[in-house]
């Protein structure tokens, strides 16, 4: 297990190492820094001088790879790629276009994020499984047929009507909360509670329809026969039986997905004005602010490699017939 | 003048490909008896009826040309401005431009405007340039006139289907209808003739109704709403298909490619795959079109009009929309064709020599087919719900650009004016939603019938 894990964090390396190259590329090669540059000064009345003056101020001015006029080691450590790329890998994100410690503004601004998706992700949770749970106790009957089309028709509403309708009915008609906006300590839950009833109903559609599949997959299997066969009743072979080896697939799939938590939602965040790392990301796309979105990407794919990891590990949890080697 | 676009060729390209592909299931009887099972299913027919409706439209707004400018000498001289047949086809709904906001069926604008009478200033409702003109007295003869139009138009729909009818069923007549193979169901003929008929009813009601008035309003510049979003369809179909379209050649020669051979190739492909699916997707379009927005920027001179920029940078989208998606079914592929090599069909072949290649070609590929299939009617519906997303992270199609994305954007402002401005939104959801049900009813039928695992 142990062999096993260092193994996974090993064969992550080479994979952050692919995503830097390809940022990296993405941003300095297709592009010269002269070019963002020239887009983030305006490009009609801008001197060769300007220019030169930003790249120094962000530190774009050095070569990109390598550096022939420094001495010794400072010959790969002095260029762009080390300073914008390498230092990521110590978790240094450096200052953003505007001058801010990056590293500083994720620390703050994951508690909003975490505020919004943690509680979305247990309700969504508990929600998805119990209507699930109830389409599959009455299958194939018109509840489960009309249960099924209204998962399908919820699912094919973009996610951004159901923001700004639930904005429109319950912001602005009722003016039950506050339409946007965020407050520290207790007084922020008046501003999470549109959010988070938001994103389980517009999770309500997927969810409901994918767990009901792994219901229905569980009851057609032997087991469930047996313990009918053995005159148990459907609500117990459904809570004892069914439930929980149907949990196993359930919550191995949210394991991925925890520590992306961190990063927010885009658009939930955005709409509502919470200052999480979801709106954090869209105001430097929107910003155009690379050094944000560089350093955005590279900590996604960390936490992605980290919920692969963590998955892994909860399936042998879940299921001991699983065995890491 | 014609003209093709880039993406008009795209499409052209994927209705050729998809012509090839009837064909080749007509041909062949297995292909032809699961597609048969898709549309015996109610939901499987009508949304192929529907999602056709959609196609159509996309089509005709696929094909582009350069206006001829009204000129009194003999020189022949073309506009700069690009139109398509679609544009043609509904002429007045482009061209009868309000000046700003007016409300689905209103005869004066949506807010009241000052103007200088001989009693002084007075506050009025402006009465619009186009919509409701033709009435003398449109307080009192609206109502009445709206339902006569309505009326007309759903009969005049429902005259067309009744000939169409007619027509089908003597053609069947006269052809003698092919008695059913034991077993088989009956296509629902009936819900598909329903669908048509309410289709066409629409589109007579919408005709009679459009010179007239502005059904779903005009917008802030006071173009019609329905016009945007019936130019939208050709957007989303675009991002659906052209998407799937551009990553299908890779996703199949690797994903198969890494599952036959195995050893160094499979972990190359491996790490590629894993390396492009680690970064969360929304992160790397933004870092891709954000790089696009520098080079465009750069090089702002080379692109001849702005619709042709508008078009590249949808290409683009789709490329990287592409580029994001296709590992999902590279990893299927691959897992599929590790099962597959270990078949006796397959090792006969290597026994007799086959190379390498041709295995794939011959063995491997029609027998993951299905799989690909199966994803890429799947997929569609979320790329369409995705392009709204990006569009409002501004990293969506081009603004200039008709696309439910961008109404919805533009639409979020207007919801918080007073009284607010609900048609935009509306008209996008409407239509939105209609092809993305429509496509996931698809895509459950098409699962149901060529998916193995799925017991009937």
């Amino acid at each position: 297990m142990i062999a096993y894990i260092i193994r996974r964090v090993l064969y992550a390396i080479p994979i952050l190492i692919g995503v830097n190259l390809l940022t990296f590329m993405l941003f300095f090669v297709v592009n010269s820094p002269e070019e963002v540059a020239r887009l983030h000064l305006g490009d009609k009345y801008t001197t060769q001088g300007q220019v030169e003056a930003w790249k120094q101020e962000h530190g774009y001015d050095k070569p990109l790879l390598y550096n022939p006029e420094a001495a010794g080691l400072d010959g790969l450590t002095d260029t762009i790629f080390y300073t914008k790329s390498v230092r990521l890998f110590v978790f240094d994100f450096g200052n953003s276009d505007s001058g801010r410690n990056i590293g500083h503004d994720i620390r703050q601004r994951m508690w909003p994020s975490l505020a919004i998706a943690v509680p979305s992700l247990i309700l969504g949770l508990l929600l998805n499984t119990t209507l699930a749970l109830m389409l599959a106790f009455f299958r194939a009957s018109y509840l489960d047929v009309g249960g099924v089309v209204l998962c399908v028709i919820l699912m094919s509403v973009s996610s951004l009507f159901y923001i700004i309708g639930g904005q429109y009915l319950v912001g602005k008609l009722l003016q039950l909360v506050p339409i946007s906006g965020y407050d520290t300590g207790f007084e922020a839950v008046k501003f999470l509670i549109l959010p988070v009833i938001i994103s389980v109903i517009y999770g309500i559609g997927s969810g409901t329809r994918w767990y009901r599949t792994l219901f229905l997959e569980e009851i057609s299997k032997d087991y469930v026969r047996t313990a009918r066969a053995k005159g148990l009743s459907e609500q117990w072979v459904l809570f004892r039986h069914v439930l929980r080896n149907a949990l196993i697939p359930i919550l191995t799939g949210v394991v991925v997905i925890l520590p992306l938590l961190f990063m927010g939602s885009l658009i939930t965040e955005s709409f509502f004005g919470i200052p999480g790392l979801g709106s954090y990301t869209i105001d430097a796309i929107q910003r155009q602010d690379f050094s944000i979105v560089r350093a955005m990407v590279f900590l996604g794919t960390v936490l992605y490699i980290l919920g692969l990891l963590l998955t892994d590990i909860s399936y042998t949890l879940a299921d001991p017939r699983i065995r890491l080697r | 003048m014609w003209v093709v676009l880039l993406t008009d060729f795209f499409l052209y390209l994927l209705l050729a490909g998809v012509a090839l592909y009837v064909g080749f299931v007509l041909r062949t009887p297995h292909l032809r008896h699961a597609w048969r099972s898709v549309m015996t299913r109610r939901g499987g027919a009508v949304s192929v009826v529907a999602l056709g409706f959609f196609a159509a439209i996309a089509i005709l707004d696929s094909v582009h040309f350069h206006p001829r400018l009204e000129q009194p000498g003999a020189q022949v001289e073309y506009s700069n401005e690009i139109l398509s047949v679609f544009d043609v086809l509904v002429e007045p709904l482009r061209t009868q431009v309000e000046r700003t906001y007016s409300a689905p069926f209103a005869y004066h604008a949506h807010s009241k405007e000052t103007r200088e009478t001989p009693q002084g200033r007075i506050r009025v409702y402006p009465r619009l340039e186009y919509a409701g003109a033709h009435l003398a007295d449109p307080e009192q003869e609206r109502g009445w006139d709206i339902t006569v139009r309505v009326l007309r138009g759903a009969l005049l729909g429902a005259g067309v289907w009744a000939l169409l009818l007619l027509g089908v069923r003597l053609t069947r007549r006269l052809r003698g209808a092919r008695p059913r193979a034991e077993g088989e169901a009956a296509i629902p003929w009936r819900s598909v003739a329903v669908t048509v008929l309410l289709i066409l009813m629409l589109i007579g009601i919408v005709t009679q109704l459009a010179g007239a008035y502005h059904v779903f309003g005009t917008d802030k510049v006071g173009e019609d709403v329905l016009y945007q979003t019936l130019k939208s369809i050709r957007t989303g179909v675009l991002i659906g298909t052209l998407t799937t379209l551009i990553m299908l050649p890779f996703a199949i020669a690797l994903g198969i490619t890494a599952g036959y051979y195995r050893g160094w190739v499979d972990d190359i492909i491996q790490y590629i795959y894993i390396t492009l699916n680690s970064i969360p997707g929304v992160l790397l379009i933004a870092a891709a079109i954000l790089s696009l927005h520098v080079y465009l920027n750069a090089h702002a001179d080379e692109y001849a009009s702005l619709a042709e920029r508008a078009d590249l940078r949808l290409l683009f989208l789709c490329m990287i929309l592409g580029l994001t998606s296709w590992t999902g079914l590279c990893r299927l592929l691959r897992g599929e064709s590790l099962k597959l090599r270990e078949h006796e069909y397959i090792q006969a072949a290597v026994a007799f020599g086959v190379s390498g290649p041709r295995i794939l070609m011959r063995h491997i590929l029609p027998n993951v087919m299905h799989i690909v299939l199966i994803t890429v009617v799947l997929d569609f519906s979320g790329l369409v719900l995705a392009e709204a997303v990006l569009s409002y992270v501004d990293i969506g199609v081009d603004p200039s650009m008709n696309s439910w994305g961008n109404m919805i954007n533009s639409a979020r402002l207007e919801m918080s004016r007073e009284p607010p401005v609900w048609w935009s939104l509306t008209a996008s959801f409407v239509f939105m939603f209609a092809l993305v049900l429509f496509a996931n009813l698809l895509s459950d039928a098409v699962r149901d019938a060529f998916d193995p695992r799925v017991k009937r």
